[in-house]
């Protein structure tokens, strides 16, 4: 990148600095510690300048916005033409409960809608199933059929918002649900728009919400890519995540490889199938955690760009829109505190900041509450207002990439690029990503930086403000969410009335269908389609898949 | 009567699983209540299971103990895990790929840690396979660890031995140590749905053919597929099979007495060792031989010939 | 004589939370405990019956879903109804501090939320289990 005389000249003026200037100063006022490491323990120097970046060269490793690599942002203008999309995921009780926050939040500026499900609707278990008994609504919203969705939107445009659905093992079913009740409201399915995370693999790797074995359930996700080209092209029918890889523990550059290796998996698989790269990829997304070490959040970012087009070209891909990768980011809720809560709001403005810098698509700043309760009516509209902040206050959205040239952020940047194929290697070696779950590769590795991280911690080597240092004794002040108890019990007696009054006939053929159908290989789709508009429940129609898909235990790996 | 040995003989659990500590922690009760059990089995048919981590051991043992639950019989099974030889403590997560055998009355699954024995098993189990046998069990599955050569100590306990073994786990049969191969009586290759199945039982067979020669059983091979319950009810009939030609052979009980000398062994190797180093009054003594080893005052030889002389006396 | 501290690490009902149950099982494992860590999706029958087979001293749950209330309480009424008077019962996770007193009422001896030092629960369980 630079001009080979004024490099040699300038290594050796550094040479220089660092023996009279930077050790004879260390000498005087040692450094507070010996090594100063990131989350990825990756060593971090005390100053970074052309020398390092001077093996890159700008137009093949940086480039501009807009075109490949597309590291410095996937379109030319970025937050100057568009801002990010401000999608706060939330959910929690009955329909009805959650209708209404979706109604407040959306009334506060929020821009996307983003739903969260309770434990028994992740699992495509009803409300009145055996092992749901104590989760109704407990962290998200219970939907257990196609009148709970119609509740859940009542009065809400969805013609004219999108909404991010966060359901993976029975995601089929659940965006059945929101078509079809789409279509029931007169609104074509080919203009509604949003993202269904529908991400299994890293559901078997850090999330746990899985219900079957990894063929059928790739097999089902295919699906979804085939229907939602054909009949949803406005939806995103996957969002690979590597949020949950981080929150369950893993360092940054895991957090990027592991995701970016589970998306090149999909793509291979759709690819088996027979559908055409450029035909699907464009409504890939991705998501991404935001987490505390700043710079290296951005650079994250900006490698996780840079190495999805490469793979998507090497693959095959020919469009632009099927090279650049779009993302949403949530800030990291397990950096948040228990301890001393309104402190995270603090925590969280800085993480925010970092995924707007890395150029994310759409972010959900996290609620001071959330190592406490779901996020209270307060806490939730105050994390949405540090959004809006950093949008109109802070003057970073004014040009693309502002961090883009410093030689720090260039530096790891390319490092985390680096680090990254090294895993590519680890995992190819494995056999692959699915042999590689099934021997454990990543929840080894996730649970080693989980474990190392705590032990820093508890050896007083990494601090957190109010948990190993500046503790404090004091009762929580801030309101905390309460759920309405009769809700269980209401969402319960709905059920048997739907059961009851709906066309019994119809829904048992529809479900009778998807049986034999999901035993050959056609695509599910059209059939969940019926059965959910037949009002067979998320319970029935997945009951009838574990049937026949069978369901997936995990080895034990610590 | 209501101690401990009796209601293991009726088959009560939480006694089974006292006495089943009790024997671990090497309580003196424990002696005192497996003598009088030891009368009440031989009945129990023991089998082993080792093979290295990621063959399918805990979902073929799990799916096998449901063959052996539909035909009506009781079934115990031991997994053992390995003990940290720096903190002494061990993670037990075998019964993971069981947990709906946990509210099965006819299964009783017990985690053992290795607690500082090598070879693969704990120093307990031929208590706890006591145990479980004079409370009822009909079939006891042992699992072990079983990753290189020395971990080999099951064929001592077992009537019938498995070694697992996957297909494309990297390693070509060939170099699977030596130790672990010679001690299976049936082979089974699981996860016979990968690629690189008909390699790795090729080339167990001609292993077979080549260390079975003139003998009159050739170890069989055996393909499953654990997790979809495939292969799974030949591979009891291949058990019961081992088990006739044992009885026919009149190894069935050369094979036990080895066993009850092996668990002799074990119990004298342990009395002697908790005499000579727990024992307050010896163990001075022997703390104070060690010391003089280490400033070269004595040689380990005459200091073992004056411990076994006190001992022996 | 070579007494361990059996502990069971299970994780009651639908909650897929599992970073800290597997830290605390090795915390636990490196304090020389022997840790039987059952996993995912436990039924209160299926704790309970691991810990009459595995003679364990503690029971350790861990729940961040919310159910705290019903799935915890279920454990220890049917510890109860076992008999097994002498298995003590701590919980983790994301448990708010208003429930806790209700939580102990019901049998669980030590609530250990977020932020909790690792060497606090392994000091808990060596005073409670040497009583």
């Amino acid at each position: 990148m630079y001009d080979k005389k004024e490099l040699d000249d300038f290594k050796k003026k550094k040479e220089e600095w660092e023996k009279e200037c930077y050790l004879q100063h260390v000498k005087k006022h040692s450094e507070r510690m010996k090594e100063f490491t990131n989350l990825s323990n990756v060593n971090i120097d005390s100053i970074y300048t052309p020398e390092d970046i001077s093996h890159l060269s700008y137009d093949k490793h940086i480039g501009l916005p807009g075109i490949y690599p597309f590291l410095r942002g996937i379109h030319p203008t970025m937050y100057r033409g568009r801002l990010w999309t401000m999608r706060q995921f939330s959910g929690f009780g009955s329909a009805e409960e959650t209708n209404k926050r979706y109604k407040y939040l959306l009334e506060h500026g929020e821009t996307g809608l983003s739903v969260a499900f309770d434990y028994p609707t992740l699992y495509g278990y009803d409300t009145d199933h055996p092992l749901s008994r104590g989760e109704f609504g407990k962290c998200g919203v219970a939907i257990s059929s196609l009148k709970d969705m119609e509740i859940l939107f009542n009065g809400i445009p969805i013609d004219e918002v999108t909404t991010s659905m966060t359901i993976n093992g029975p995601a089929a079913i659940v965006w059945a649900f929101y078509i079809a009740n789409a279509e029931n409201r007169g609104i074509n399915k080919k203009i509604i728009g949003g993202t269904i995370q529908n991400d299994i693999l890293k559901e078997y790797i850090a999330q746990k919400s899985f219900i079957f074995p990894p063929e059928p359930s790739m097999r089902l996700i295919v699906d979804t890519f085939e229907y939602g080209f054909k009949e949803v092209p406005r939806w995103n029918t996957i969002s690979i995540s590597g949020y949950h890889i981080r929150e369950a523990g893993s360092t940054a550059i895991q957090e990027l490889a592991f995701t970016l290796g589970d998306g090149v998996e999909y793509v291979k698989w759709a690819i088996k199938r027979g559908l055409k790269i450029d035909d699907f990829a464009p409504r890939l997304s991705f998501f991404f955690n935001a987490h505390n070490d700043f710079f290296e959040e951005i650079a994250k970012y900006r490698a996780a760009r840079r190495i999805w087009s490469q793979e998507m070209k090497k693959l095959g891909a020919k469009k632009d829109r099927s090279l650049y990768m779009r993302f949403h980011t949530q800030t990291a809720g397990c950096s948040l505190t228990a301890q001393q809560p309104e402190i995270n709001i603090a925590r969280v403005t800085m993480q925010a900041l970092a995924a707007v810098l890395g150029g994310t698509q759409s972010l959900h700043t996290n609620s001071m509450d959330e190592a406490l309760a779901l996020p209270s009516e307060k806490a939730a509209r105050i994390a949405l207002r540090t959004q809006q902040i950093i949008a109109e206050e802070s003057g970073v959205t004014n040009t693309v990439d502002p961090l883009g040239g410093s030689y720090y952020i260039e530096w790891l940047t390319d490092k985390m690029v680096e680090e990254t194929y090294r895993y590519f290697d680890r995992v190819e070696k494995l056999g692959g990503v699915i042999p590689a779950i099934e021997k454990g590769f990543y929840q080894r590795e996730i649970a080693e930086s989980a474990y190392k991280y705590q032990k820093e911690i508890d050896d007083n080597e990494r601090f957190m403000v109010g948990v190993n240092k500046y503790k404090m004794d004091e009762p929580i002040e801030i309101p905390i969410l309460k759920m309405d108890e009769e809700g269980e019990q209401r969402q319960i007696n709905r059920l048997k009335k739907l059961r009851k009054n709906r066309n019994n006939s119809k829904a048992d053929r529809n479900l009778e269908n998807l049986r034999k159908a999901a035993k050959g290989n056609e695509n599910l789709m059209p059939i969940i389609l019926d059965c959910v508009h037949s009002y067979a429940t998320l319970g029935e129609t997945c009951g009838v898949l574990r049937e026949v898909f069978g369901e997936y235990t995990e080895p034990a790996i610590y | 009567m209501n101690d401990i040995a009796t209601k293991v003989l009726n088959g009560d659990q939480r006694s089974i699983a006292k006495l089943i500590t009790l024997a671990e922690n090497g309580s003196p009760q424990a002696a005192i209540e497996m003598k009088k059990i030891h009368s009440k089995t031989g009945k129990a048919y023991v089998i082993g299971i080792t093979g290295v981590m990621g063959s399918g051991k805990s979902t073929l043992i799990y799916e096998l103990t449901k063959e052996y639950r539909q035909k009506g019989l009781k079934v115990g099974i031991i997994a053992i895990d390995p003990t940290s030889p720096f903190s002494g403590g061990a993670l037990l997560g075998d019964r993971i790929r069981m947990m709906d055998l946990a509210t099965d009355n006819g299964v009783f699954i017990r985690s053992m840690g290795t607690r500082g024995m090598l070879g693969g098993l704990a120093s307990a189990v031929y208590d706890v396979v006591e145990i479980l046998d004079a409370s009822g069990k009909d079939i006891i599955l042992v699992e072990t660890v079983g990753v290189g050569q020395a971990e080999v100590d099951v064929i001592k306990i077992a009537d019938t031995t498995l070694v697992v073994l996957v297909p494309g786990l990297g390693d070509s049969i060939q170099t699977i140590k030596a130790g672990i191969m010679e001690i299976a009586d049936i082979y089974i290759v699981n996860k016979a749905d990968r690629s690189g199945v008909e390699q790795a039982v090729a080339e167990l067979q001609s292993l077979i053919d080549i260390s079975c020669s003139g003998k009159d059983r050739k170890t069989p091979v055996l393909t499953t597929i654990a997790k979809e319950n495939k292969g799974i009810v030949e591979l009891r009939k291949e058990i019961e099979n081992h088990e006739r030609y044992l009885k026919k052979s009149k190894m069935f009980d050369v094979k036990r007495r080895k066993r009850y000398e092996s668990e002799l062994v074990e119990i004298i190797r342990k009395r002697l060792m908790n005499f000579i180093f727990d024992e307050s009054t010896f163990k001075e003594k022997v703390e104070r031989l060690i010391d003089q080893i280490s400033k070269k005052e004595v040689d380990p030889y005459t200091a073992a010939d004056e411990i076994l002389g006190k001992i022996l006396k | 004589m070579d007494q361990k501290i059996r502990v069971l690490v299970a994780k009651p009902g639908l909650d897929g939370h599992d970073r800290g149950a597997k830290i605390v099982a090795r915390a636990l494992r490196d304090a020389g405990m022997e840790v039987v860590y059952t996993g995912l999706h436990q039924t209160a029958e299926m704790i309970v019956e691991t810990a009459i087979q595995e003679d364990v001293n503690v029971i350790g749950l861990s729940l961040l879903s919310g159910a705290h209330m019903t799935l915890f309480k279920d454990v220890t009424k049917l510890l109860k109804e076992k008999g097994l008077d002498d298995v003590i019962v701590i919980g983790g996770g994301i448990i708010p501090e208003e429930d806790v007193s209700d939580l102990k009422k019901a049998g669980v001896c030590g609530v250990f939320g977020p932020g909790t030092h690792c060497d606090d629960i392994v000091e808990f369980i060596r005073k409670k289990v040497k009583k």
